[in-house]
């Protein structure tokens, strides 16, 4: 990039083409640097904007916000701690669901399917995942909260005998924690199910073929030589679930009866953060009570962050002490 | 280096993020400006189905647009203490203090129509409308009551057979000038009610399960035996729901409907005081025919109009509201004002003070 003496001669284009690639390359370099740093810019951003919306509530109400169960907005009263817990709790049903199906889903697509079957049946697993929010919410109304109460529930807590553990106890209503994780599993699943079923089908043949020589049968194949190899993979992606479940909100107010209170049954209603912001925002005219929806949503905004760093922490673990 | 730019675009997103906030605030009204939307209001969910109607009807008639934006009660308050939008609409009365945060001054509240709040329920094989006093909702509402047998609800529906089941209360879940309506009435009807649980948009309720909006309520109730909610009267009218007769303050058992809804207006309007700024409640009225649990909507404006000729506009339009805009109020299930009253409510309306003109 040493400044040349003026070349007036129009032979000279080689040298005319090498300057030009030259710009355009600065160019480039200079747009997606923007790029990247517009995006966690505008994360910072957000993050700022929201606490400092929230920084009332936090400093009035302080620990109470996630310790207290008394959210009583005419007397001030703001207690976010059942919604935290129907978040994680919903969340977590949801993945105890999804997690043994999606990786079924894509151990079956990668390693038994008939080339013929994988396409349809990914296409339509992955469908699951456009389907809007608001349409698992009706779905959940009107199929999945009646076939609950009629005969899930009654199956679990009275054929079981599962009623007398505290989890699946008390009366039957259909809206509950139960019913929001179900919905919440099925719209985590596609998620979990295509980043496993990529890392699979990424797993090397050599790998494979090495496990059978040495005298595995298919199912040893798999548990010993395939899935320990896409291991971090699979993390990642039921990570990617967990983020779609803990945020999720339409389908899950629709769902879940909406009562702050922590009760450790699964059949009892409950609340989720995204929900009770989704329900309150619209009608909240006292400043405190804006302000706690706020620090809600911030609450909510440090869990999803903690999810990410755990997944990466995870997925770096993993992927450390993985002997290939 | 590299850090200094990332911290410069940070302050930059956040400049910007600032920036937005106030473009987006006063949008509104300079996009009507350019658009020849004459006036811009924001508020109540409830009414929007006539108000929209009217202003269709006004638009034709004399031109004038009016935009307005449905996006709840909350928000019109809001919208109009900043001072956003050239008025506001709610289900609720604004309290002495969101009035003082007001930022263009003294707000009048302008009573339109009239909505009321009905009890559904899921009773199987029940063919007439069930009857309930205020103390049985009460008692239902707050879980003391929880079987349809309980010999609270019997003796009000001598010759019933009420089922041994289990009573599931359905409330709203999300913030709503109808809870507003539901819990005003229990607090002032039953003291024990008001001393418990109190009244408000959103209260913590000591029993049952919360669904959003009226079509969320009216839906747990149609699907689970056993369930009682609370909902419009216009939304349970156009979809048929089985609904209580519920004891007024006369004792009579009152099914709701238009006419007792308008009713129950007018045994409170005669007993309201000359300069009274129309922030009343008419729940549990007086008179034999008055449906108890219904409530005034109101649009809310400055007294004091900073625009002389959109404050003439918003006048004119609120003049014509309340004389022809009334009358097609019914037809979409909203009780209209007693005559007598809008008469009122427009001489209210004519205190509106125009800068310029005075």
């Amino acid at each position: 990039m040493t400044a040349l003496p003026a070349q007036p001669l129009p032979t000279d284009r080689r040298r005319l083409r090498v300057h030009d690639a030259a710009i355009g390359d600065r160019i480039y370099e200079i747009v997606t640097t923007v790029c990247a740093l517009v995006v966690p810019a505008l994360v910072v951003a957000i993050a700022i904007a929201i606490l400092a919306a929230a920084w009332p509530a936090f400093s009035k109400l302080g620990l109470s916000l996630v310790t207290s169960s008394d959210w009583d907005v005419g007397a001030g009263k703001f207690g976010a701690a059942p919604a935290l817990y129907g978040t994680l709790v919903s969340s977590a049903v949801a993945l105890v669901i999804a997690t043994p199906l999606a990786i079924g889903v894509a151990i079956f697509l990668s390693e038994f399917s008939p080339v013929w079957l994988r396409q349809p049946i990914g296409f339509l697993v992955d469908l699951l995942a456009a389907v809007p929010s608001v349409v698992y919410g009706l779905w959940g109304i009107f199929v999945l909260v009646p076939m609950l109460r009629e005969r899930v529930m009654p199956f679990l807590r009275d054929r079981l005998h599962l009623g007398s553990t505290p989890f699946f106890s008390g009366p039957a209503y259909g809206p509950s924690m139960l019913a929001a994780g179900v919905v919440l599993a099925i719209m985590a699943l596609p998620y979990i199910s295509a980043v496993s079923r990529e890392v699979l089908i990424a797993v090397p043949r050599s790998q494979r073929e090495a496990a059978l020589a040495l005298g595995a049968t298919r199912w040893e194949m798999i548990r010993d030589a395939v899935i320990p190899y896409a291991r971090s993979g699979i993390i990642g992606g039921i990570m990617l679930g967990l983020g779609r479940a803990l945020g999720e909100t339409m389908a899950v107010t629709m769902v879940i009866g909406n009562r702050p209170e922590i009760s450790a049954s699964l059949f009892a209603p409950g609340y989720t953060m995204a929900s009770l912001i989704a329900n309150e925002f619209s009608e909240a005219t006292n400043d405190l009570h804006l302000s706690a929806l706020m620090a809600v949503g911030a609450i909510l905004f440090i869990i999803t962050l903690i999810v990410n760093a755990v997944a990466r922490w995870l997925v770096w673990q993993v992927s450390r002490g993985r002997a290939v | 280096m590299r850090a200094l730019t990332v911290a410069a675009l940070m302050v930059f997103a956040v400049a910007c993020a600032k920036e937005n906030a106030n473009q987006s605030a006063t949008s509104s009204s300079t996009s009507s400006s350019g658009q020849s939307v004459d006036l811009t209001g924001a508020g109540a969910t409830f009414p929007y189905p006539l108000y929209s109607k009217w202003f269709s009807e006004y638009a034709r008639l004399t031109g004038v647009k009016i935009n307005y934006q449905s996006i709840g009660s909350g928000g019109g308050i809001r919208q109009l203490s900043e001072g956003t939008v050239d008025f506001g609409a709610s289900d609720s009365p604004m309290s002495d203090e969101e009035m003082a945060k007001a930022k263009g001054g003294p707000i009048l509240h302008i009573p339109t129509v009239l909505g009321a709040v009905v009890i559904t329920y899921n009773v199987p094989g029940l063919a007439a409308p069930i009857r309930l006093t205020p103390k049985a909702i009460s008692e239902i509402f707050s879980g003391k009551v929880s079987k349809w047998s309980d010999t609270r609800i019997a003796t009000l529906n001598p010759g019933v057979t009420l089922p041994n089941s289990d009573i599931l209360v359905v409330h709203r879940s999300d913030g709503s000038g109808t809870t507003y309506i539901f819990t005003d009435y229990l607090s002032k009807a039953v003291p024990a009610w008001n001393a418990s649980v109190g009244k408000g948009k959103e209260v913590k309720w000591p029993a049952g399960l919360g669904a959003k909006g009226n079509e969320g309520v009216a839906g747990q109730v149609k699907q689970t035996p056993g369930a009682i909610g609370y909902v419009e009267l216009a939304y349970a009218k156009q979809n048929k729901l089985a609904v209580a007769a519920v004891e007024n303050k006369a004792g009579q058992f009152i099914i709701a409907s238009v006419p007792a809804v308008t009713a129950a207006a007018a045994g409170v309007a005669k007993t309201l005081p000359p300069n009274t700024d129309y922030r009343i409640s008419i729940v549990d009225a007086p008179g034999q025919d008055s449906y108890p649990i219904s409530s005034f909507t109101w649009i809310l404006v400055y007294q004091h109009q900073k625009d002389a000729v959109k404050g003439k506009k918003l006048v004119d339009f609120l003049n014509w509201a309340l004389t022809t805009g009334e009358t097609e109020a019914a037809p979409l299930d909203y009780a209209p004002l007693p005559a007598e009253m809008a008469a009122k409510v427009r001489a209210k309306v004519a205190t509106i003070d125009l800068a310029g003109t005075k």
